[in-house]
């Protein structure tokens, strides 16, 4: 049985789970669950890497095995699947406020708009100090999924967790 | 076929862990803390497609062979990579050369590859080619930047493309295996992409104030498993682990 309602307390066991890269994002957040299919005891959770080498996949598929199973769930699987490819506009609101607060600079503009993919969108707002005039340092960041911006005004440089 | 397909998914896996594994040697060594990031980050996208690529082949293969022992139990004879990839590092130029001129064939190839009937391939295509842009985009402002740049900057990137292009003439002649896999629809017609490749590459070159080469490249065999005297020192390092401590886990 497919259960689809995120206010499901399957689905409330599961946002405990942070992600270990960005730890004020749930894996909800990021929204890398696909699915989860419920029988019973059995649970099985499908999940998407962000990136294809994210490092963190193998450990927040145990996080999310744990979690589970303090909640007495005896069989669990966490099957990774590859389709649909995961966009950053699966991101949930709720995370790119949270991502703000933490000092990154959430993405901007859906990917439906070519010009985020291939960079040319500049309204990256500092995450400190609100200004708009910012620029890009690099492309890659200390993750995959982020770019290192600088503010031209309060001159901090930050992370932006670029379109994707 | 399922034994075809095994090596045509091994020939796009051992690419990608070839060149990783190439960019993986930058690390601590960039000339500059943003491009030492951006060759790492290249390298673990490289490297996680390789797992992508890998888990596929070692399940269509189906012998209990996991993605480990298909990266680090085979022999270079076993490689199916281009010569390309497995060219040493050089200088940053070099690598920049080494990485347009695959970019620009990959991102091409991804293009096509998403449009495969083996759904898995179709999959991991899908996933690679946004990073496969983001690649192209980094490797094509440093040939610009670099060529477009001071005297030496320039001499050096464009010593960085001549040494290299002979070795692009591998993208576009097809083996049988490719052959097959094209008439399949599984595998991407590479030779129908060459027109677009060197249209593609002539313009940066253009913005780059780099010179084309001017014959036509001609040097091959990785593919089918005749590799330059490189490659065996680049395994002879990558495998020491397994091959000095046989099935040791992290
Ligand atoms: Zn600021």
């Amino acid at each position: 049985m497919k259960v689809a309602d995120t206010k499901n307390p399957v689905w409330e066991i599961i946002a405990r789970v942070p992600d270990p890269e960005v730890p004020v994002l749930t894996v909800l957040d990021l929204g890398i669950v696909r699915h989860v299919e419920l029988e019973g005891k059995e649970i099985r959770v499908t999940i998407t890497p962000t990136y294809t080498g994210c490092p963190a996949m193998d450990m927040i598929g145990a996080n999310i095995r744990k979690e589970l199973k303090k909640e007495g769930f005896e069989k669990i699987e966490v099957k990774l699947s590859l389709t649909p490819a995961w966009t950053t506009d699966w991101l949930s609101e709720e995370g790119k406020k949270k991502l703000k607060e933490y000092g990154i600079a959430p993405p901007v503009g859906a990917t439906t708009d070519k010009r985020v993919l291939i960079g040319e969108f500049s309204e990256v707002t500092c995450p400190r100090c609100e200004s708009e005039n910012t620029h890009m340092i690099s492309q890659f960041g200390s993750t995959a999924c982020k770019a290192l911006y600088q503010c031209k005004d309060c001159m901090e440089p930050f992370d932006y967790f670029k379109c994707h | 076929m399922k034994e075809r397909l095994f090596d045509y998914i091994l020939q796009l896996g051992d690419n990608s862990l070839i060149l990783g594994h190439r960019l993986s040697e930058w690390c601590g060594h960039g000339p500059i803390l943003e491009v030492d990031m951006a060759l790492t980050n290249i390298s673990l996208d490289l490297i996680g497609q390789t797992r992508n690529y890998f888990q596929y082949a070692a399940k269509i293969e189906d012998k209990g062979r996991t993605e480990d022992d298909l990266a680090f139990l085979r022999t270079d004879r076993q490689y199916r990579n281009y010569l390309l990839v497995e060219q040493p590092n050089g200088d940053f130029a070099a690598t920049i050369a080494r990485q347009f001129y695959f970019d620009s064939f990959h991102l091409l190839f991804l293009q096509e590859l998403v449009k495969s009937k083996d759904e898995q391939l179709a999959a991991i295509a899908a996933k690679s080619v946004k990073e496969v842009s983001y690649h192209l985009r980094f490797s094509s402002d440093w040939l610009i930047r670099l060529g477009d740049g001071t005297e030496e900057s320039r001499t050096k990137m464009q010593e960085g493309v001549d040494d290299l292009w002979n070795f692009t003439a591998e993208f576009f002649l097809m083996n049988d295996l490719e052959k097959e896999m094209a008439a399949a629809g599984i595998g991407v017609d590479v030779q129908a992409l060459e027109e677009s490749y060197y249209a593609q590459i002539q313009e940066v070159f253009e913005a780059a104030k780099i010179q084309m080469p001017d014959y036509k490249p001609g040097q091959i065999g990785g593919k089918d498993g005749m590799h330059s005297e490189h490659l065996g020192h680049l395994l002879a390092e990558m495998q020491y682990m397994q091959r000095a401590y046989p099935g040791m886990e992290w």
